[in-house]
């Protein structure tokens, strides 16, 4: 059998023990389900009671970016890792990013770019009051660039190459400067100034839609791509 | 104190991360920023460590909401000395780590900082978090990092180990998630202290606590769980076995430390301490066996790793017990910890070093080495020294608390394991001791002249010094860890 | 039959898929499908989180474990991206998509 093959899926006896113990896992598990009472802190009315206090309208929003803010700043950091982790380990890109050139490809592009990068902002900006927000507008804008990839639009002489690093990280960079900045000023940790926490959510927002459509971007490559790297000869180092 | 204490909760997260983002912002300089990170992080937990030792316990409300709404972080002895202990390693290492990638690829050594910061960082974040959920996103940040990192040097047998080592830490991170889950289902807040004020032994309580102690146990490879460890931490970088194995493994179980002595608390009376006690045994003899048979330093230092960690888990139904003195249990346990951390990050840098000068790190390549390379080889003794936990090191006090608790615990089983498991260790320690300080002629060397970089030796020195020294200064390490930490009985509701 | 309410019923669906990821995970050697597997755990654990949130079904949803799930859902995507690229040099390195301890 070549070790390229398929899984082979008979069921031979070490997995049908294995199924056994998970059939045992899943049962011990729904019978917890099963006794689950009704939660005995209500978490629901304390998130809506202060949502006027939170600066925006939508609750999840108001989870993710106020009360539970700090939450999504380690979020934003474990997309720069991993991006960071993905160029440690895969050196250059596997994909190749010279792909053909197809009209109906680059037409399609043409016609969407435009109307991709608006739908971006437009969810961007309607994560304060209903369903939307910055993961939603950078997966929209994710989505854009691995068009654009894949339609060879990405030129490895682009004048963009220089901005990918800076792009990468001005998400998190946004974070740490405000998150951090507010406690310097003498509020505490990410506490934005009552008032305005609409604005400074929105600059967040705003920074952090970037780098997680780039990074999205960065991932479909899976590898540092070319001319990318500041650091001359770093990407072509095989050892 | 020019300001005031509770930043310094922000400060230790926040610092590190943006040396990670500096680094990896300018590849050419990775070195020097990350050297200038890591002294600077290094002062900011010295004085977190004050100001908790001059203060009190600490509480940082993120964003200004307080839990349960928000998330809380907390700096109390237990979370203090974590972070103190990160920090003494991580400033030994980042040393180390200079000398080691200097020589090595640039592309290895523009990955290599960016990918330490945010190790220390997610280290330092789960040392601190007080909120379940907040601490399964620290847990995935420390695995994806560490993965990375064993992966850097790029040979077919660690990107192997590293994938390994993803798997089974991804699936315990999502064992864990589940347990937050019902957790949540059940009680519906995630803060850990107001969990616990609320937490009672009902059935979704008790899968939750299996989840999370079973997913945690697959992070801290406790046996028969260890599989992934020796191959992960023994083809890694030095450097990096040395993080992965003094410091990776510790927060995974400190999460279990801490939720048994407060969401699980209620649980204290169950079996499930006495299974991870016999765990713990299994650990320590099936470690010990291993370790004395392997050929190769990284290797035998690995399988020490997975018997080591055995005695974290051997006094856990002490420290579950109303009974018994489980402050004092607490203690030999953090105490253990530390010891390890320091002797361990030696053992791995000293086999890193000869690594380095042999070209391999075979036990039969370091006969007679002690002449030629005196700092690695003296290194490497007084860590083994204080893992074979004689005295005066700072194994030898961890392992006498230990022994204290399970006297006065009636524990007799655990008495003799513990004497036992100096017994083996003394027997693979010697193993590469014992040839290092033979006396042979020049030419039967296997490197007539091994070269070490400074940094590299004195670095590991300067680990296994301190393993032997914290033996003297335990009073005021246990004097820290009386400083707020919570420990609920069972009977409490 | 037992009368299950919507938030039980999807619950109980929750931990079915993590029992089906977990098993594949488990079972089979291919990288590939390991990883597959390890996405359909974690939708069997952010169903859980979305059925507590449904609750009894009175009143809004609560939105904290929404927000749970979305950060839990990126946190899953990098981790998914990392373990492909790995998953990519091992069959680079070995010429084989699964582990050498795995190998039949």
């Amino acid at each position: 059998m070549s070790d390229n093959s398929y899984d082979d899926v008979r069921l031979t006896p070490a997995r049908r023990f294995v199924l056994a113990m998970m059939a045992l896992l899943v049962g011990g598990l729904a019978a917890a389900v099963l006794s689950i009472e009704e939660e005995v802190i209500e978490l629901r009315d304390l998130a809506l009671g202060n949502l006027e206090a939170s600066g925006v309208g939508n609750p999840v929003t108001a989870v993710l970016l106020n009360y539970r803010s700090y939450d999504t700043f380690l979020e934003v950091a474990v997309l720069l890792l991993a991006l960071i982790g993905i160029w440690a380990v895969a050196k250059k890109a596997r994909i190749p990013i010279k792909s053909p050139n197809t009209p109906v490809l680059i037409t399609f592009e043409r016609l969407f770019m435009p109307l991709m990068i608006v739908s971006g902002g437009y969810l961007l900006w309607l994560g304060a009051d209903r369903t939307g927000g910055a993961f939603q507008a950078g997966a929209v804008l994710g989505a854009l660039g691995v068009l654009w990839v894949a339609a060879s639009l990405w030129t490895p002489n682009d004048r963009l190459r220089r901005l990918t690093r800076p792009a990468l990280v001005v998400g998190m960079a946004a974070f740490l400067l405000v998150g951090g900045g507010m406690m310097l000023l003498g509020g505490d940790f990410f506490e934005y100034p009552r008032e305005d926490a609409k604005t400074w959510i929105l600059l967040i927002e705003t920074a952090a839609t970037i780098s997680i459509g780039i990074t999205l971007v960065m991932l479909f490559i899976g590898g540092i791509p070319p001319n990318a790297d500041q650091n001359k000869g770093e990407s072509g180092d095989h050892d | 104190m020019i300001l005031e204490s509770e930043i310094w909760l922000a400060l230790v997260v926040l610092l590190p991360l943006a040396g990670a983002i500096l680094t990896f912002m300018a590849p050419r300089y990775a070195p020097q920023i990350g050297t200038v990170s890591g002294v600077i992080v290094f002062g900011a937990v010295v004085a977190l460590t004050l100001a908790v030792v001059e203060s009190d316990a600490t509480r940082l409300t993120v964003g200004g909401w307080g839990a349960p709404l928000g998330i809380d972080l907390v700096a109390d002895g237990l979370s203090t000395l974590m972070l103190l202990m990160t920090a003494v390693v991580g400033l030994a290492i980042t040393a180390y780590a200079v000398g080691y990638f200097g020589e090595s690829s640039a592309h290895k050594r523009a990955y290599f900082w960016p990918l330490w910061l945010f190790l220390w960082a997610s280290m330092n974040a789960l040392f601190l978090s007080g909120d379940v959920f907040n601490l399964y996103v620290t847990l995935e940040l420390l695995s994806l990092a560490a993965v990375a990192l064993t992966a850097l040097v790029g040979q077919p047998a660690a990107v192997q180990a590293a994938m390994r080592y993803m798997l089974v830490g991804l699936a315990g991170s999502l064992m864990y998630l589940m347990g937050v889950a019902f957790l949540y289902a059940e009680i519906g807040v995630l803060d850990i202290m107001a969990l616990a004020s609320v937490s009672e032994a009902t059935p979704p309580v008790f899968v939750s606590a299996a989840l999370i102690t079973a997913g945690l146990m697959m992070k801290t490879a406790l046996f028969p769980l260890h599989f992934w460890l020796p191959p992960a931490h023994a083809n890694a970088a030095a450097p990096v076995s040395a993080l992965l194995s003094a410091l990776v493994v510790k927060g995974s179980f400190y999460i279990l430390l801490r939720l048994w002595l407060t969401v699980f608390a209620p649980l204290g009376d169950t079996f499930a301490p006495y299974v991870l006690s016999a765990l713990g045994i299994g650990a320590i003899i099936w470690g010990s066996i291993q370790a004395l048979r392997q050929p190769s330093i990284k290797l035998l230092v690995a399988y020490s790793t997975v018997a080591q960690l055995g005695y974290l888990f051997l006094l856990i139904p002490l420290l579950m017990d109303d009974g018994a003195d489980r402050q004092a249990v607490l203690s030999g346990i953090v105490y253990f910890m530390i010891a390890h951390a320091m002797a361990k990050s030696a053992a791995f840098l000293s086999a890193g070093n000869i690594l380095h000068a042999l070209g391999n790190d075979r036990i039969t390549s370091i006969i007679g080495m002690s002449r030629k390379m005196p700092l690695t080889i003296t290194a490497f003794a007084l860590a083994g020294i204080s893992l074979v936990a004689l005295p005066p090191s700072a194994g030898f006090i961890a392992k006498w608390l230990l022994l204290n608790e399970a006297i006065d615990g009636g524990q007799w089983l655990l008495v003799v394991v513990i004497i036992a498991g100096g017994l083996l260790a003394a027997g693979y320690v010697m193993r590469v001791v014992g040839p290092a300080f033979r006396q042979v002629a020049d030419d039967q060397l296997a490197v007539a002249n091994p070269v070490v970089p400074a940094s590299m030796a004195w670095s590991a020195l300067g680990l296994a010094i301190l393993a032997i020294v914290l033996g003297f200064t335990g009073v005021y390490l246990l004097d820290v860890l009386d400083i707020g930490v919570v420990i609920l009985t069972g009977g409490e509701a | 039959m037992i009368d299950l309410d919507t938030g039980t019923f999807y619950m109980l669906v929750g931990t079915v898929l993590f029992g089906i990821g977990f098993y594949g995970l488990i079972a089979y050697p291919h990288l590939l499908r390991k990883i597959l597997a390890m996405n359909i755990m974690g939708i069997g654990v952010f169903m859980i989180f979305i059925a507590a949130a449904y609750g009894s079904g009175e009143g809004d949803p609560d939105p904290v474990p929404h927000a749970l799930v979305i950060t839990g859902i990126v946190v899953a995507v990098c981790a998914t991206g990392l373990a492909l690229s790995l998953a990519v040099q091992v069959q680079a390195l070995t010429g084989s998509p699964k582990l050498d301890a795995d190998k039949e």
